[in-house]
């Protein structure tokens, strides 16, 4: 309920955009025309020229590119590419055809300039108002240096907060509304739509939950291995991580230093190096065969499949997942695990409990009780745990020739798979979005149950 | 009666304790191990990826020469310099970019505040690499998908969405008393003179943790570099180049190169992981707390 509540305004201005048109004088009104308008009539020469360098900006481009691209955003382009034989030349030429991408991506990138220059609109009415209040009431308007000083003081978000919000936008922001527009159309390599596509609504949704085809099928292991991989490569990190560290932090234990040393040296090791180890480690000739033989557990010339039989390639992710994720685990769990009550433990020994006892009827219930909101992070992290998968298996073993996901795949690495491999876009960007459903969902429930946005709700 | 009594509890501590040091002895041996064999390996004179013994036969420094100095097939040192280029870059603006988002977000009350915070919660549950294509479009849009510019591409990309992970330096600047800030305040400071000159230098170990991480991002990032750098081996990083020691083609020749390639860069990053161990812990609270 609390994301959705009213938002109470905690600024209140009464140089609002509403009251600049319902009570502003008739220069403010023509500012909603002529942008930067009552910003001069006001004396803000600067300021006014700016606001209305911006809108001539706005209105050249939109004449010479923008409505030509918010046009062909409906249709994604029409012309294919001819091919013709040059006489001259002696060679096959193209016909410039138009390509669907760039048509969707410049008509997103155009809305999303739109709404900029809505916001920069109201943001003039805001301030046209202000000026003509602050003449009325005879009180003095800022000149443009005063206001660039502002910046450093009352307004120092706009100076520090604008170039981060720009990045943000033009590599985040715009990419992800362009994918998700994506999941619309059927740009993919199948039936060659690589050029020229089309929107079609939900059909790749439909195609995906169709269960009888190949994909709908795959989409279904994949998911269902997914949830099974982030639940084992959670807990089993989580358990192993927390016993490795009672071990090391009990009272009996000597030289801790050290075996904290040992499990955090592998950390060292950037993840993407470790990984890539393991993989050839596991290799039917690598070192663990090998070692396996020289030791004798093995005839010489078996290998154990560790990433060439399905379910040994999905125990052998997690198992290694053990190994990269615990040393991480151990450094952050252990400071919670030394703040649980010692008295629980004394009474607990008192009544006669032994270790085991101990472990799962105290520590682990506390730990599942203050950690909550980690594992749910955690759980998220591993639904989208890209490089464990695609550096160690690479979604290998492929059983199912006809589908396009391996056995370990996960429906990230699959995704990848799909829009980089494949060039199915359409798919990949379906995938995507019910990824991020089913983490939207988690996060929700984490969000919600935290104490910090209880306390966050105070502000 | 007593006197046995204890004794037994002794001798029952003492198997405990034995056991747990059996235990521990053995887990440390299977962590600790694999590194092991990745420096052993870097020194291996026998080429080729599969060995049939388990240990070197011989040691050479070969490997780490070669790394240097063959620089026909996959050239180390321009992928270094690459590397280090794209590093130096990213890591001040995304330096810059945290810092300045999360000071805001901290300590400054404003509208977009919220809104910005909730934003950045969503966009973080997208999977990070879905927009990837995208972005390839968008720099290529830009003009700037060949030759050097590739270097700029990924600058802008590794710190176009840093602001986004404000949560760690947001918790630090949180925990620095508001009446410092009041006084300042009071003796007419801005609020800019507050940041450069009051927050920043009180917070001096999450400057450096920012500017750390934000370093160590383009060494270790293997997806987006890959993506981005396509076929254009003159801008690949380090890790690209160390994956791809690893392809069908190379591993046989390059295998104990790889090793060596690990190796070294694994030292700065243990040398740095080594620092910033202290605020791993406080980090992570950072991140629960939201």
């Amino acid at each position: 309920m609390g994301i959705i509540k009213k938002r109470v305004n905690e600024f209140p201005t009464p140089y609002t955009c509403m009251n600049a048109i319902r009570k502003g004088g008739i220069e403010t009104k023509l500012s909603m025309l002529l942008m930067g308008f009552g910003n001069i009539v006001h004396g803000q020469m600067i300021k006014g020229l700016l606001y209305m360098a911006l809108e001539a900006a706005y209105v050249v481009f939109m004449v010479m590119n923008g409505v030509h691209c918010l046009a062909m955003l409906p249709s994604l382009g029409t012309v294919e590419q001819q091919e013709y034989w040059d006489e001259a030349a002696q060679v096959y030429m193209y016909t410039k055809g138009d390509q669907s991408v760039l048509i969707l991506l410049y008509g997103v990138a155009t809305v999303l300039l739109t709404v900029l220059m809505v916001l920069a609109w109201r943001g003039t009415l805001r301030s046209a108002y202000k000026a003509e209040c602050l003449a009325k009431e005879g009180k003095r308007v800022n000149n443009f240096r005063e206001d660039l000083k502002t910046l450093l003081h009352e307004n120092l978000q706009k100076l520090l907060m604008t170039p981060p919000m720009v990045f943000i936008s033009l590599f985040t922001i715009l990419p992800l509304i362009f994918m998700i527009c994506m999941a619309f159309t059927n740009y993919s390599k199948i039936d060659d739509h690589l050029m020229l596509f089309d929107w079609v609504g939900l059909d790749n949704f439909a195609a995906l939950f169709d269960s009888s085809s190949i994909l709908g099928s795959t989409f279904w292991s994949v998911l269902v291995w997914t949830l099974i991989w982030a639940f084992f490569a959670t807990f089993s990190n989580y358990i192993f991580g927390m016993i490795v560290s009672l071990l090391i932090n009990r009272k009996g234990t000597r030289c801790k230093a050290f075996w904290r040393f040992c499990f955090v040296l592998s950390c060292a090791m950037p993840m993407f190096v470790s990984l890539l180890i393991m993989r050839t480690m596991f290799q039917p000739e690598g070192a663990v065969n090998v070692l396996l033989r020289n030791l004798g557990l093995i005839a010489s010339d078996a290998s154990l499949p560790f990433f060439t039989d399905p379910t040994w390639a999905r125990v052998t992710v997690i198992v290694i997942n053990i190994w990269v994720g615990v040393p991480y685990t151990l450094l952050q769990l252990t400071g919670v695990l030394q703040n649980i009550p010692e008295d629980l433990y004394e009474a607990a020994r008192v009544d006669g409990a032994n270790a085991v006892q101990i472990f799962f009827k105290i520590t682990l219930p506390y730990m599942l009780y203050v950690t909550t909101p980690y594992l749910i992070t955690t759980f998220t992290g591993n639904v989208n745990n890209f490089n464990v998968i695609y550096l160690l298996s690479g979604g290998d073993p492929v059983t199912d020739l006809g589908a396009t996901a391996g056995k370990t795949d996960l429906l990230v690495t699959w995704l990848y798979k799909l829009t980089i491999d494949k060039q199915y876009y359409n798919i990949g960007a379906v995938i995507g979005i019910l990824t991020f459903i089913i983490l939207a969902i988690g996060a929700l429930i984490t969000y919600r149950n935290s104490k910090s946005y209880k306390e966050e709700g105070g502000f | 009666m007593a006197g046995q009594k204890v004794h037994s509890a002794k001798r029952k501590r003492f198997i405990t304790n034995s056991v747990v040091h059996v235990v521990l002895g053995i887990l440390a041996v299977i962590w600790v191990f694999p590194v092991i064999w990745v420096v052993l390996t870097s020194f291996r004179a026998e080429q080729g990826s599969y060995v049939s013994t388990f240990l070197p036969q011989s040691y050479t420094l070969d490997n780490y020469i070669r790394l240097f100095t063959d620089t026909s097939i996959l050239n180390f040192p321009q992928m270094f310099m690459n590397t280090l280029f794209i590093a130096i870059f990213s890591c001040i603006l995304s330096t810059f970019y945290v810092l300045s988002a999360s000071y805001c977000l901290s300590r400054l009350r404003f509208k977009m505040r919220k809104p910005y915070m909730n934003m950045a919660m969503i966009l973080g549950l997208f999977p990070g690499f879905m927009s990837m294509v995208a972005v390839y479009f968008i720099l290529k849009a830009l003009g700037l998908s060949e030759g050097n510019l590739i270097k700029l591409a990924l600058i802008l990309v590794y710190s176009g969405g840093a602001a986004l992970g404000f949560q760690i330096a947001k918790g630090f600047f949180d925990t620095i008393p508001f009446a410092v800030d009041e006084a300042a305040i009071l003796d007419g400071c801005t609020r800019w003179q507050i940041f450069t000159k009051i927050t920043l230098p009180l917070s001096k170990p999450i400057v450096v943790y920012t500017t750390l991480t934000a370093f160590m991002g383009p060494w270790v990032d293997f997806i987006f570099a890959k993506v981005i750098c396509r076929a254009n081996a003159d801008q690949y990083t380090i890790a690209i180049g160390l994956w791809r020691m690893l392809e069908k083609e190379y591993i046989d020749s390059w295998y104990t190169c790889f090793a060596a390639g690990a190796v070294l860069i694994s030292i700065p990053i243990a040398a740095l992981f080594l620092y910033m161990q202290r605020y791993y812990v406080d980090g992570l609270s950072g991140a629960v707390k939201g």
